[in-house]
Order: structure tokens, then C-alpha cells, then sequence
């Protein structure tokens, strides 16, 4: 019996680590072998950001009047950022698909590294955002929007872009430890992310909404990333004088805002994460 | 480097005054528990036993209030990455991911293990082809069906052949048919010398499957034994005699008596007769021809094995949770 093991009792530091990295990856490509089989599950990240796109470039932004003028260059960017957001649907609902089904069970009675199963979850919701990101930055060229301030700038905002996303999924990690269906997920999902996207510059300039609302907007990290990237990308953003501080210093407060999310997050994940499943 | 074999005396399991509360119930109270190595060993109970929550004790997946486990020599919560090596779980639910192919997710829980890619889909395959997956080998598991899944659950948990497999129910939820296969490949799975425990809420399924008995209720170990001990602590096989007319209650009586040698109990009301017997189909045929030479006319008469339900009665005094389910022969 047991011929297939050959037991390593002390297994040195370094192939630990080893370890930690193969087996996130087989985590993350065990995900990602999910969308080969399933690819509705990129709709988050891809079909609604298009729908968004087409919707807001040729319905309502045919009455929405942008100063600089050009609507469409206006709206990619919050576009890009609002699909950050939607990614983390995706991880939240992976994760609550695992707990709920005694998958999460499976892994956990191997002797897999133990931290391999949040950060292999994270990096195939990374690589879905970056397939979603590619999505739409082909849709934004269709509709004519361009990066005017050439590659470093433009790598710059992407790398925003995917640091927000990153944060965002901190977040959802943490929410998913809540929820036990994937159900729930798609009910919070939306109850949360709409006002989150919406109560922002993401789809208009936010000097026309009431001064509460326009508080609460402007200083909501969401905008600060679709700032950042309008002014990365050269696409005009209105950044009145009398905005708020994140909207002045767009690039640094949405790394700052993205970094504060992850300080917080992350742990509580991770420490969700090993309450719930060492209980 | 050190061997993955246990010295000598090791028992396979060993669990000392396991206790586990959640909340307000006490899940488990002072479970002892012993698997001799290359045994099997069942762990009998209704829902809410506390038959899972050992299993996950035991496997790692959570740890105890007090007391101790050692699986393959290695203390389950000290040393939980050394048993993980040498156990195999599957537990109630098939745990397996219905967007992968059944390769898929053999060969993903062989790279867990830290096996090679090669290695991994070598086994994978084996695996398949031994459990009669092969075919099926490359479609999603989602288009499994039940005794599908949980073979590939069960193949899951043997990837790396370990020397110690926990078996969560194996078969709730099965047909009688695809029971009875899934008894064969478990008695398959035993007979190269792999320690076995498993949790079953049916008494014919540890009758079949197991050496040793552990009866579980409310947390606690009720009884332990062989099943040949248990069934003699509550009363085996006996046959249950109606009669039509209350008037022959004595007669019937006396017959039964007469014909198996041993008391037999009267339940007036129901008009029937009961007298324990060991071997059954013989005793029933004696118990036919005493009636007959008696006159006595019967309504109905029956065989009975012991039901799940009357195991808890005798043992526990009240009936199990899950007496509606509880099988009998």
C-alpha cells in the first residue's frame, strides 16, 4: 500500500514556498479552466461593461453634455472602473460556490499550502480582470475613445485600474465568508456595487448632483480611480477647483484609497477566512 | 529521513476524551475512539450523532475543545500537514468540482499532493479507468450522475492510495442497488490492508463493512463491539407471530417457546407473539410447523432483523432521531 507516497517529514523552507506558489496556481487554473467550460462566468467583467458602454455612449449620453465635449472619452474611463468593481462578483461567488459545496472541505484535508486557496482565487479574478480590461479598452476604441499621454502614462492607469481591482477583491473575499449561497451573492452584489458605481463620476461630472450627494462622490474611491485615469489617459475630466481633495490629486489618492482598502481587508479576509474554516 | 509507516503498536486511530462544542451544543463529549491498523471500523449513529463532526476532527478540518487524536502516529491539530499526507477524505457530499472534467479533478487534488503534473494524470487515469469513470473521463462532472459522482468523490480521496481513508457516509442517498457496488468497491478498497473508518447510519451497512462498531448518539460512544456482540446485546434476529384470534395468544406462546427454546414475549394488545432467535430461517420453519401442530391460526409472521431504531432503544433507551430511516433486512 501507499507506493504513491514518498513522504517528505521536514520539508525545507524553500520548498515550502515552492509549494505556496504552485498550488495557488493550481487553484488559479483550476478557476480559470472553469471559464473554458463555463465562459457566461466572464460575464460580469465583459457582457454588462459592454452593455454599459453601448448604453451610456449612444442613449443617455446623447442628453448628458460633458465640459470639453466629448462624452464618450469621458465615460470609457469610468467604465474601465466600474468593471473592476464587477470582478469582484466573480471571486465572491467562486469562493461561496466552494464553501457551500464541501469542495472547500476537499482542499483543505490536503496538505496543500494553507494560504494557497485565497491567493489562488485572487489571481484568476486578476487575470479575469485583465481579460475584462482588454475587452474594454477594444469596445472604448470602437467608440472612438483614445489614450492621448502615450504608454507610460497609460500602463500607469492600468496599473490602477488592476490595484483597485485588487482591493475590490479583498473586499468580496471578506463578504463571501458571510454569504451561503451564490444567490445571496448576486442579490448583495448588486444592492452594493450599483450605488457604489453610480454615486460617483463614473457616468457624469458630480458638480450637478446636490452638495451631499456631491460630497459623499467625490470623496467615494471610485472616483478618485476614474479621475486618476481621466487625467492618465488625457481624456478631459472636469477637476474643478472647489472639488474635493481626492479629485485634485486623483493618481495619488486612488493608490492611497486602493492601498487603505487592502491594509484593511486583506486581513480581515484572511482572518475570516481561517475562523470559518478552523473552527 | 523518516518512514511514513508508524512503529509497530501504533494503532491506525486513536482518539482520547475528544470533546467539540458549537455554540450551544455540545457536539461531542469525551469520545474515545481506536482503529487497529489495516481495520475497518464503523461509526454507527442517527443525524446529529456527532459521527461527522469526528470524522472532521480527525481530518484536520477542525480542531477539538480537549482531548487528543493521533491519525497515522501524528497528532491531528500539531502536526495536521503530516496526517493530510496519509489520509483520503470523502465525506457526505461529493466534494468535487462540477466545472472540471473528472481527469481534471483527480489530476488537480494529485497536484495538492504535491505529485508531478505526469505523475498526477497517470494516476488520474488509473483511477478512472478503476472506477469505471474512463469513458466519462472527459466530460464536466456536472453531467454526472449520483453514483457517478460520488465515485469520482471516492476516487478523489485515493489518489495517493493512503493508509488511512475516512469514508463520511458513503451511501446516503444511493439506491439499494448502487449501495450494494459501492459496498463491493469499499470491501475492494480494504482487502490491501488500507485502514478504513466510516460513518453510516445503517445498521446492515456496518454489519457488512465494518470489524469494529463504534454506536454513537448525542455526542457520546454508546456501545463498541464487533457486530456479531452488538446484535447479541440487542437481541439478534427474532420472529414476530400475529394471531387472529387473542384467545390463541397462550398457545402461540408455548409453541414459539417450544420450538426455539428460549422465552417468548407477549404484546397482548397487537396480538402478537416475539421470541429471539439465532438462526433464523431454520427457526422460522420450526416455529411454522409448532403453530400448526397447535391449531393456532396466524395473521402474520415475519423474520425480523434489528432496525437501527431498536439498537438505539436497547442502547440508548430513546428512539433515534432518524428512526423513520433506519434500515431493516
Amino acid at each position: 500500500m501507499n507506493t504513491a507516497l514518498t513522504p517528505t517529514v521536514h520539508p525545507s523552507a524553500l520548498r515550502r514556498l515552492v509549494w505556496v506558489f504552485s498550488d495557488s496556481w493550481t487553484v488559479a487554473r483550476r478557476n480559470l479552466m472553469h471559464i473554458r467550460h463555463m465562459p457566461e462566468k466572464l460575464a460580469d467583467v465583459t457582457i454588462q461593461p459592454v452593455m454599459f458602454v453601448f448604453m451610456f455612449a449612444y442613449i443617455f449620453g446623447s442628453a448628458i453634455v460633458v465640459p470639453g465635449g466629448n462624452y464618450r472619452s469621458f465615460l470609457m474611463p469610468g467604465i474601465f472602473g466600474q468593471s473592476m468593481v464587477f470582478g469582484s462578483m466573480s471571486i465572491m461567488s467562486a469562493i461561496v460556490n466552494d464553501m457551500s459545496k464541501g469542495v472547500m472541505d476537499r482542499f483543505r484535508s490536503l496538505p496543500m499550502a494553507r494560504s494557497a486557496m485565497l491567493i489562488g482565487h485572487t489571481t484568476s479574478a486578476l487575470i479575469e480582470s485583465v481579460l475584462g480590461l482588454a475587452v474594454m479598452v477594444a469596445c472604448g476604441l470602437v467608440v472612438g475613445w483614445r489614450a492621448h499621454l502615450g504608454a507610460g502614462h497609460t500602463l500607469a492607469a492600468f496599473g490602477l485600474l488592476l490595484l483597485f481591482a485588487f482591493a475590490m477583491m479583498w473586499i468580496g473575499t471578506f463578504a463571501a465568508m458571510f454569504l451561503r449561497t451564490v444567490e445571496a451573492v448576486q442579490g448583495i452584489g448588486f444592492v452594493i456595487m450599483f450605488p457604489f458605481t453610480f454615486v460617483a463620476n463614473t457616468f457624469v461630472p458630480t458638480r450637478g448632483m446636490p452638495p451631499w450627494l456631491r460630497g459623499i462622490a467625490q470623496w467615494n474611491p471610485m472616483s478618485a480611480v476614474v479621475a486618476a485615469c481621466r487625467r492618465l489617459f488625457g481624456n478631459t475630466g472636469p477637476s474643478a477647483a472647489a472639488a474635493a481633495w481626492p479629485l485634485q490629486h486623483p493618481v495619488l489618492a486612488s493608490a492611497a484609497f486602493s492601498c487603505l482598502i487592502i491594509a484593511i481587508f486583506l486581513p480581515l479576509a484572511v482572518a475570516r477566512f481561517r475562523s470559518v474554516t478552523t473552527r | 529521513m523518516m518512514a511514513l509507516q508508524t512503529d509497530g503498536g501504533e494503532p491506525a486511530i486513536r482518539a482520547e476524551g475528544i470533546q467539540k462544542r458549537f455554540g450551544k451544543t455540545q457536539a461531542l463529549r469525551d469520545v474515545d475512539l481506536v482503529a487497529a491498523r489495516g481495520t475497518v471500523v464503523g461509526l454507527l449513529g442517527p443525524n446529529g450523532a456527532g459521527k461527522t463532526t469526528m470524522v472532521r476532527i480527525l481530518t484536520t478540518l477542525i480542531r477539538p475543545d480537549a482531548g487528543y487524536a493521533h491519525v497515522a502516529g501524528f497528532d491531528v491539530v500539531k502536526q495536521a500537514q503530516e496526517v493530510r499526507y496519509r489520509i483520503g477524505l470523502a465525506g457526505q457530499q461529493a466534494a468535487i468540482d462540477e466545472f472540471l472534467t473528472g481527469r481534471d479533478n483527480l489530476e488537480m487534488v494529485g497536484r495538492l499532493y504535491h505529485m508531478g503534473r505526469r505523475a498526477a494524470r497517470r494516476r488520474a487515469d488509473e483511477l478512472l479507468e478503476r472506477f469505471g469513470l474512463a469513458e466519462a473521463a472527459s466530460r464536466l462532472a456536472k453531467t454526472y450522475s449520483g453514483g457517478m459522482r460520488r465515485r469520482l468523490d471516492l476516487a478523489a480521496s485515493l489518489v495517493v492510495a493512503p493508509p488511512i481513508l475516512f469514508l463520511d457516509e458513503p451511501t446516503t442517498g444511493l439506491d439499494p442497488r448502487h449501495r450494494i457496488d459501492m459496498w463491493d468497491v469499499i470491501r475492494q478498497l480494504v482487502s490491501d490492508g488500507t485502514t478504513l473508518l466510516l460513518t453510516t447510519q445503517y445498521l446492515e451497512e456496518a454489519d457488512r463493512l465494518a470489524d469494529q462498531i463504534v454506536v454513537m448518539d448525542a455526542g457520546t460512544v454508546v456501545a463498541t463491539g464487533t457486530a456479531d456482540q452488538l446484535k447479541r446485546r440487542i437481541g439478534g434476529e427474532r420472529i414476530d407471530v400475529q394471531v387472529r384470534d387473542a384467545a390463541d395468544l397462550p398457545a402461540a406462546r408455548a409453541a414459539l417457546a417450544s420450538a426455539v427454546g428460549a422465552e417468548a414475549e407477549l404484546d397482548a394488545g397487537a396480538r402478537r407473539v416475539m421470541v429471539p432467535v439465532s438462526s433464523g430461517a431454520a427457526a422460522l420453519a420450526a416455529v411454522v410447523r409448532e403453530l400448526d401442530a397447535a391449531a393456532v391460526t396466524i395473521e402474520d409472521i415475519a423474520l425480523r432483523r434489528p432496525t437501527l431504531d431498536e439498537v438505539f432503544l436497547q442502547l440508548t433507551g430513546h428512539a433515534g432521531a432518524d428512526a423513520a430511516r433506519g434500515e431493516s433486512a
